[in-house]
């Protein structure tokens, strides 16, 4: 019955988007190409499932050569998460900070967020923190790429969701964007979303790692983050933009977070 | 001259219909005689506005146009790597023996359109340096012990015959970009040059080459009709048209492995090494909007080439289309 209702649910967005799309094909030819997409939001491409096979297969191997290629690690994310997905939809709706949020649909973009203010706010306030850690990464939140293989709307949302709050994980966890930092926080995103690329990047990242890293991974820091990934209230369900002004401590606390055993610099991006 | 005439008459009739089409709009509109929007709109269509394929797609003309540019800006620093793993390497053979079926002579003029990346243009230059060598061997084979006098005509001819050239002409910036850094890794330049145009336009006088190519390119003009016909312009008198292109295959079994193939990895490989999936699902679409192999060769014929022929490869995946202006 839940199924078919949502079954249902995607024609309609189908028909709608099909409506939608040849209405604007009639009315102007110069609009950009993007505004009349055929799928069930912008960016959406159908594939059959042999092709989400060849796809899963072919980003996992382009992202193990170059793990920098991080639009292959989103469509691994893509093409693998649909299970994940759904139960991690469910678990937001199931909260009511969850819930808001799949309502309200918020986006972390740079057109979003005031960056500013932001920078103004006190030491210790999440908000300056995020700040901080993009500065010194030298990373923005624009440069994450869209959701194309998931086949329902508001999963491609969850999606998105995920990818967004990425960079705000960094910040809570303390990692910077270096190799270490990255699968340690791909290792707690794993204990907590159990999306299979997450458990991909947790199980083959650390072979791009040298010696010395493997071993701060392997006794201090995976331990941690496997941990906090369990024990931590889900990730998804909080909603970060009314909670710019609260205090990092204080947003751990609550999310039931311990600080890092070990402080990672920013500064050795480049190299693993 | 005659094709010159011929080119004028054709162009004359084309805007002459264009004309009645435009006279019978303002007679319906005057009269009113309005049968609905979907008539309405049909006759007071101008040029801009008829619609053609994109792919699958329908749009209008002007758009096509914006949008094959932009696929092929985005795909043009992978456009060679993506050959190899779509075609399995198996364009090389094609286009091999594009230059086999072509069999030009030093001192040939070719003119490679929608040449982008240069593979047709670097093949012909290679090709032709073979068959100068070879003629230099038989040459020197048969003249053993010159004379003095011998050698010094040798030296003076070698400036005096023409040399062959090469031009690769593309309406993309980012495929000559790409192709102008392949030829300086390869420390190819003499007798080549690159030129921005557009098929159904070139940039060139009547009557300049020896041979027109295009490779992988017809399908994506607008007005294939005028393509041919500039074709047929710039070639001088004898002049050979060669056109590779994709084709319908006959063979039902090898067809559908065929189209399984283009629409379920192509774009997939497009997604995977390029990160561009929709450019790579237009040009699996695209072969499939292009004429079939006899309609393509009655196209040819009719703007003006004789002895039209073509040559299925690899089982009509592929065609070599092939005629003169005499």
């Amino acid at each position: 019955m839940w199924l078919r209702i949502q079954r249902l649910n995607q024609q309609r967005f189908v028909l709608t988007a099909k409506a939608v799309c040849v209405h604007q094909l009639h009315t102007s030819s110069t609009e950009p190409a993007s505004s009349s997409y055929n799928g069930l939001y912008p960016g959406h491409i159908h594939t059959t499932p042999i092709q989400k096979a060849l796809l899963a297969v072919g980003s996992g191997v382009a992202a193990l050569r170059d793990p920098y290629r991080h639009d292959m690690v989103a469509v691994l994310g893509e093409a693998t998460g649909h299970f994940a997905l759904i139960n991690l939809r469910d678990r937001m709706r199931n909260d009511p900070e969850g819930y808001t949020i799949l309502t309200e649909r918020p986006r972390i973009r740079l057109s979003t967020i005031d960056v500013a203010k932001m920078a103004s706010l006190p030491e210790g306030s999440f908000g300056r923190e995020y700040v901080r850690f993009l500065e010194d990464n030298h990373v923005t939140p624009d440069s994450r790429a869209d959701v194309k293989f998931v086949d329902d709307e508001e999963l491609a949302y969850v999606m998105l969701r995920y990818r967004e709050v990425h960079d705000l994980m960094h910040t809570l966890l303390g990692m910077p964007t270096n190799m270490l930092g990255e699968v340690a926080v791909k290792w707690f995103e794993a204990a907590q979303t159990g999306l299979p690329m997450c458990a991909f990047g947790a199980a083959l990242g650390p072979l791009r790692l040298n010696a010395r890293r493997l071993q701060t991974l392997v006794t201090s820091l995976g331990p941690w983050a496997l941990r906090n990934g369990l024990r931590a209230r889900f990730v998804l369900n909080i909603f970060y933009e009314r909670r710019w002004e609260q205090s990092l401590e204080d947003l751990r606390q609550e999310l039931n977070i311990e600080p890092p055993p070990v402080i990672l610099s920013a500064a050795k991006k480049m190299s693993t | 001259m005659a094709a010159s005439m011929r080119l004028l008459v054709r162009r004359a009739v084309r805007l002459s219909h264009r004309n009645i089409t435009l006279t019978a709009a303002g007679a319906a509109a005057r009269s009113g005689c309005c049968r609905g929007p979907s008539v309405c709109r049909c006759f007071s269509d101008e040029a801009e506005d008829r619609s053609t394929h994109f792919g699958f797609e329908t749009v209008s003309e002007t758009e096509k146009a914006k949008r094959v540019y932009k696929v092929f800006e985005n795909v043009a620093q992978k456009y060679d790597i993506m050959n190899d793993a779509m075609s399995l390497g198996i364009h090389r053979v094609w286009k091999d023996a594009l230059l086999h079926v072509m069999h030009p002579q030093p001192g040939a003029q070719l003119l490679d359109v929608a040449g982008g990346t240069g593979d047709i243009a670097f093949r012909f230059l290679e090709y032709i340096r073979l068959q100068e060598e070879r003629q230099k061997r038989r040459a020197a084979r048969s003249s053993q012990t010159p004379s003095w006098q011998d050698i010094s005509n040798n030296y003076s001819t070698e400036d005096e015959s023409r040399e062959s050239r090469a031009v690769v002409c593309d309406i993309n910036k980012e495929m000559l970009k790409v192709g102008k850094q392949k030829a300086d890794s390869l420390g190819v330049s003499a007798g080549l040059s690159w030129v921005v145009g557009d098929a159904e336009e070139l940039p060139f006088d009547d009557d300049q080459f020896d041979i027109y190519t295009i490779a992988f390119g017809i399908r994506n003009v607008t007005h294939i009709d005028q393509a041919l016909q500039e074709a047929l312009r710039v070639l001088k008198p004898g002049g050979r048209f060669m056109c590779l292109e994709f084709s319908k295959v006959n063979n039902p079994i090898l067809s559908s492995i065929y189209d399984a193939y283009s629409f379920q990895m192509i774009p997939v490989i497009g997604e995977v090494i390029a990160g561009d999936w929709k450019s790579y699902q237009y040009l699996v679409e695209s072969i499939r909007k292009f004429p079939n192999q006899e309609e393509f060769k009655g196209m040819i014929e009719d703007a003006g080439f004789y002895c039209v022929k073509y040559y299925n490869l690899t089982g009509g995946v592929v065609a070599l289309h092939s005629g003169f202006k005499l």
